[in-house]
């Protein structure tokens, strides 16, 4: 068992709202422990148009999704808040008032004072191709992400896509599999060059195949994949042979375990009052993308403003019977303190 | 204007008012066509607004651009007519336009 995290407050997402709540919980002193599904930073920002512009961050007239998080980490930096990626919570459990316990699926458990929940469209999930009869395979044929690389020894695998972690995990599989193949719709790949190029080596040197071709159905029985159906681009239809399919079609956002927490839900987004943006549980907060209310705009700029409310009411979850008294960081020395700026 | 025809799966019609300048992913979202799902909102960054052009309008839906090919790498049975419908703008010349929607997006 992990030791237990004691914080002030949870934020589970780190998408650029999720960010700025370490900002606007960090001036009124709530401690932060940040919980992303992803490996890095920056929610949908990140995984979705890092390199695409966004115009309605305001004063910022145009700025990407990479940007925007590297502007706001620096921003957040003063707080020292400390951020556990690839990590989902799984588990939320009320102990009491303001006592809640999170669990993570890579093991980590906190006890915490308050709950944000700034998870967007939900999780980040591997897709899964509408492939008839896949989910039979699932986990013992079939694998969306690679955990342990020793479980691939020795075995028949089949890499399907073209995009970074299809071209990545062929290269590294390749010298443990017992036997390697490439499988992609077309000769050309949107992954780093030097990873093409390797693949291309090892295909050359006669160390694994690259098939043009898109997978229509799977052959085996009792969980073990024997053959996958293939349609080439001619329109002809081939095998295959393997035990281990990783089709890699990027991620989707699924809801997730946010589901299961015993919060009121309505049509997958967790209901918030406007003045708080607190959920119906006290103490758990729901800011950005996936909250809703009256008026509801999905936009990063209306996520910052719940940021700022949630964080009063954080604060008073804190410090029980304290008034927060509101001051500006442009004139308060108490809070440029905070910021490392005075 | 221009009348987008989305087909289900399962033959299903439903015929949209698209207005020139909008996509015909966004089109499908505004009259709740169901089986567009467009995560992303229109930034070609998920593949999940995936559609089969019609035959007959493929050559006026034009090409793919270049960014929604590499993008069609993380969609399902990708044909020929296969093309993203946020990167298909509406136009006058695009009245009646009928595209088919993958039973299901992933």
């Amino acid at each position: 068992m992990s030791d237990v995290i004691t914080t002030d407050a949870v934020i589970i997402g780190a998408g650029p709202c999720g960010l700025f709540a370490v900002f606007e919980l960090g001036l009124v002193d709530v401690k932060c422990h940040v919980v992303d599904i992803l490996d890095r930073p920056g929610g949908q920002c990140a995984e979705l148009y890092p390199e695409k512009p966004i115009y309605d961050i305001p004063a910022l007239p145009i700025v990407t999704g990479a940007e925007l998080t590297s502007r706001l980490l620096e921003q957040i930096k003063p707080f020292g808040a400390e951020f556990h990626y690839n990590q989902m919570v799984t588990e939320l459990i009320k102990h009491g008032d303001n006592d809640f316990e999170l669990k993570t699926d890579g093991g980590l458990v906190f006890r915490s004072k308050v709950v944000v929940i700034e998870a967007g469209g939900g999780s980040f999930q591997p897709k899964k191709p509408p492939i008839p009869g896949i989910d039979s395979y699932e986990g013992t044929s079939v694998f969306y992400s690679v955990k342990k690389m020793e479980a691939f020894r020795g075995r028949d695998v089949l890499i399907v896509g073209g995009g970074d972690s299809a071209l990545d995990w062929t290269i590294n599989l390749q010298p443990i599999a017992k036997s390697m193949t490439l499988l992609h719709r077309r000769d050309d790949f949107r992954a780093a060059p030097d990873s093409v190029k390797k693949m291309r080596e090892l295909v050359a040197e006669g160390k694994m195949q690259f098939r043009l071709g898109q997978v229509t159905g799977l052959k085996g029985e009792a969980g073990v994949l024997s053959a996958a159906t293939v349609k080439g681009n001619d329109g002809a239809t081939f095998d295959i042979a393997t035990n281990t399919m990783l089709p890699f079609f990027g991620l989707t956002m699924k809801l997730g375990p946010v589901a299961e927490w015993g919060l009121n839900l309505h049509e997958n987004l967790v209901p918030v009052d406007t003045a708080k943006f607190e959920t119906s549980t006290p103490g758990v907060f729901a800011i950005g993308d996936i909250n809703t209310y009256p008026g509801k705009l999905k936009l990063i700029l209306s996520g910052f403003h719940e940021a700022a409310l949630m964080a009063q009411q954080a604060f008073k979850y804190k410090n029980p019977g304290e008034r927060l008294l509101f001051q500006y960081t442009t004139s308060s020395s108490s809070l440029q303190k905070k910021l490392g700026v005075n | 204007m221009a009348k987008i025809t989305f087909i289900q799966h399962n033959g299903a019609e439903q015929t949209c008012d698209g207005s020139p300048g909008m996509s015909v992913m966004e089109t499908a979202i505004k009259n709740m066509v169901p089986g567009i799902d467009a995560d992303c909102g229109g930034a070609c960054a998920c593949a999940t607004c995936h559609v089969y052009v019609e035959p007959e309008w493929v050559d006026k839906a034009g090409p793919r651009n270049p960014m929604e090919e590499d993008m069609l790498d993380f969609a399902f049975d990708v044909q020929d007519s296969s093309r993203l419908s946020c990167q298909i703008k509406v136009t006058d010349a695009l009245d009646g336009l009928r595209v088919r929607v993958p039973a299901k997006q992933f």
